[in-house]
């Protein structure tokens, strides 16, 4: 469990760390300089620079920020959608609860990349968003995060209405309802605290999905957009490159599957530890 | 059972026509409208001639409206043209799908062996260091985005050793089968490699679940063999969990086709989507997201009843 968090805190504190970074290196992860393409690895260019000579640990710094911005938001989101879902499907029970679990076992059956690239090519003018919004660039950054919630909600809400119903008929319930306690009251009181466990483990588990969907919709061309930088819109652009120069590909590549496989086996170290019985249960 | 299966079609088939619709609406929000792709293609075209166009084509019309005439014309077998490929958009589908499902059966059954092999022996060996060499690799697995372990398969087989060829179909002209199969081993590689890790996941879990049951360790007191204790009495049980949870990966396995296609340049199913988002081949696009769907939903139903088959227990309400 410390190898991968201290993994992960390290990675995070050095996409954080990156202005401070360019700050003292004297170098801006946007700057151009076609004099200096594809150079190796040098005092001023640690990792040495990309094909149109911005300085590649900056670049890889500053994507950094930009993925796991992305991994945490969507997987928070995506958490707070399912938890809803699941426990007013486990809580209320009876139609409600049948209604949202059909809807969430259709979500599942559904292929959903081929659907997800419907709604990442949608015009946003012709959903009404406003020509300023829909033109800024951070616009694909929200785009990224609304398509990762709509596939990532499912498991967050099968795992909470589980839960919830397993809570539902502790005796400490069944005493605040006696009491006259209030539905959102007993939700939030003595329901979520009861399903935080598996619910942290799946958000960690979702964080390390998210990257790897916003990498395979950057290299569609349907995530990330310029002037931003994501690992994988990265890996996208050094895909051309692949040939003449491997690293440029490696490099986001590496940090992508690095960053990925702590979530993986964070979340797992986690599932164990708050799940002692079955080590391999999925 | 038959009365099972006859509810689930209809289900699906409700399902269909009801993501039909979502389909149609979202297509109509995508960026451009055919009126606006003819105007571009003929300069002489005045505004009282796209005018008339719209008429024709009935783009005035609400969105409901457009979208029943749509259904009456796919429910005589009529889907439209497709812009892209200037041919009838069934034409073009049918041998996409073919090609797909040679894709994703392939890989589908090579991982799964693959998969109960090694799933099984790390489940034999719990918290050894092969164990933990099988779980590590399985995780490694699940966190390799598809398309850079496709980049890195080309690198190595194609662009380095020339062993196999990049991208493409073969099998055209005089080719013959055996340029074909070449030009399948490294999209089949990559798919398979991308889902091995999951699946090997799940098999080890659930062997691991079975092999600590009762009848097992009765089995074992009986004096059965260590082969026949594995696959017969401890996958028989285990098979149940399996075959579920892969079933409902068959979605994500359509999506990971559709990036190993696309980065093969695989004439398949997955590929012609894409192709047909970003080209504004409307009815194509819509025809081939439906028969996606449909396909999913049918491999899943596929493995309802083969969870019934496997165990005795299940009963279909």
């Amino acid at each position: 469990m410390k190898a991968p968090l201290a993994l992960l805190c390290a990675i995070a504190a050095a996409s954080l760390a990156g202005p401070l970074l360019a700050h003292f290196l004297g170098a801006d992860p946007a700057a151009v300089d076609l004099l200096d393409r594809f150079a190796g690895p040098s005092m001023g260019h640690p990792l040495g620079t990309d094909e149109l000579g911005r300085d590649m640990l900056l670049r890889l710094l500053e994507g950094g920020r930009v993925s796991l911005t992305i991994g945490v938001a969507a997987a928070l989101a995506a958490a707070a959608v399912g938890t809803t879902v699941g426990l007013a499907a486990g809580y209320l029970g009876g139609w409600t609860d049948r209604v949202l679990m059909r809807l969430v076992d259709g979500v599942i059956a559904l292929p959903l990349l081929p659907l997800l690239i419907v709604l990442a090519a949608l015009d946003l003018d012709k959903l009404g968003v406003p020509r300023g919004l829909a033109l800024s660039p951070s616009i694909s950054l929200v785009r990224i995060v609304v398509l990762a919630v709509l596939v990532g909600w499912t498991t967050a809400a099968r795992l909470v209405r589980g839960a919830t119903l397993v809570t539902r008929s502790r005796d400490f319930v069944r005493a605040a309802q006696s009491l006259g306690a209030a539905v959102p009251h007993i939700l939030w009181r003595h329901i979520l605290p009861n399903v935080m466990a598996p619910l942290v483990v799946a958000t960690t588990l979702s964080v390390g999905d998210i990257i790897l969907l916003e990498s395979v919709l950057s290299f569609l061309g349907l995530g990330v957009q310029p002037p931003l930088a994501s690992w994988g819109s990265m890996l996208s652009n050094a895909e051309e490159l692949i040939t003449s120069s491997p690293l440029l590909a490696v490099y986001p590549g590496a940090m992508i599957f690095l960053t990925v496989i702590a979530c993986n086996l964070l979340g797992d170290a986690m599932l164990s530890r708050y799940d002692p019985r079955d080590p391999a249960r999925i | 059972m038959i009365r099972f299966t006859a509810i689930r079609l209809v289900e699906i088939a409700a399902m269909v026509v009801l993501m039909s619709f979502v389909i149609y609406a979202l297509i109509g929000l995508m960026p451009g409208d055919p009126i606006d792709l003819m105007m571009g293609a003929d300069p002489h075209l005045n505004s009282a001639d796209l005018a008339r166009l719209k008429t024709l084509y009935g783009v005035d019309r609400p969105l409901f409206e457009r979208y029943l005439a749509w259904a009456q014309a796919a429910l005589h077998g009529n889907f439209g043209y497709s812009r892209l490929f200037a041919a009838p958009v069934v034409q073009t589908l049918l041998p996409r799908l073919g090609n797909s499902l040679i894709l994703l059966g392939s890989s589908f059954v090579i991982g799964f062996a693959l998969s109960l092999g090694l799933g099984i022996a790390a489940a034999r060996r719990p918290r050894t260091r092969f164990d933990a060499a099988v779980n590590l690799a399985c995780f490694a697995g699940v966190s390799m985005p598809t398309f850079w372990l496709a980049l890195i398969l080309i690198l190595i087989f194609a662009q380095g050793l020339g062993w196999l060829p990049a991208g493409g179909i073969g099998g055209a002209g005089n080719s013959g089968f055996g340029d074909w199969l070449r030009h399948l081993v490294l999209p089949v590689a990559t798919l398979t490699i991308a889902n091995l890790g999951g699946y090997t996941r799940y098999v080890r879990a659930a062997m691991r679940d079975a092999l600590g049951q009762d009848h097992i360790r009765t089995a074992r007191a009986k004096g059965a063999r260590e082969t026949r204790v594995i696959w017969h009495h401890a996958l028989r049980g285990a098979l149940v969990p399996i075959v579920t949870i892969l079933a409902l990966s068959f979605g994500s396995l359509v999506s990971g086709a559709l990036v190993t296609e696309e980065m093969f340049a695989y004439p398949g199913m997955g590929k012609l989507i894409f192709d047909a988002v970003m080209g504004n081949d409307y009815n194509l696009a819509l025809a081939a997201l439906l028969l996606a769907t449909a396909v999913t939903m049918l491999a899943n139903l596929a493995a309802d009843l083969a969870y019934g088959w496997l165990d005795p227990r299940v009963s279909y309400r």
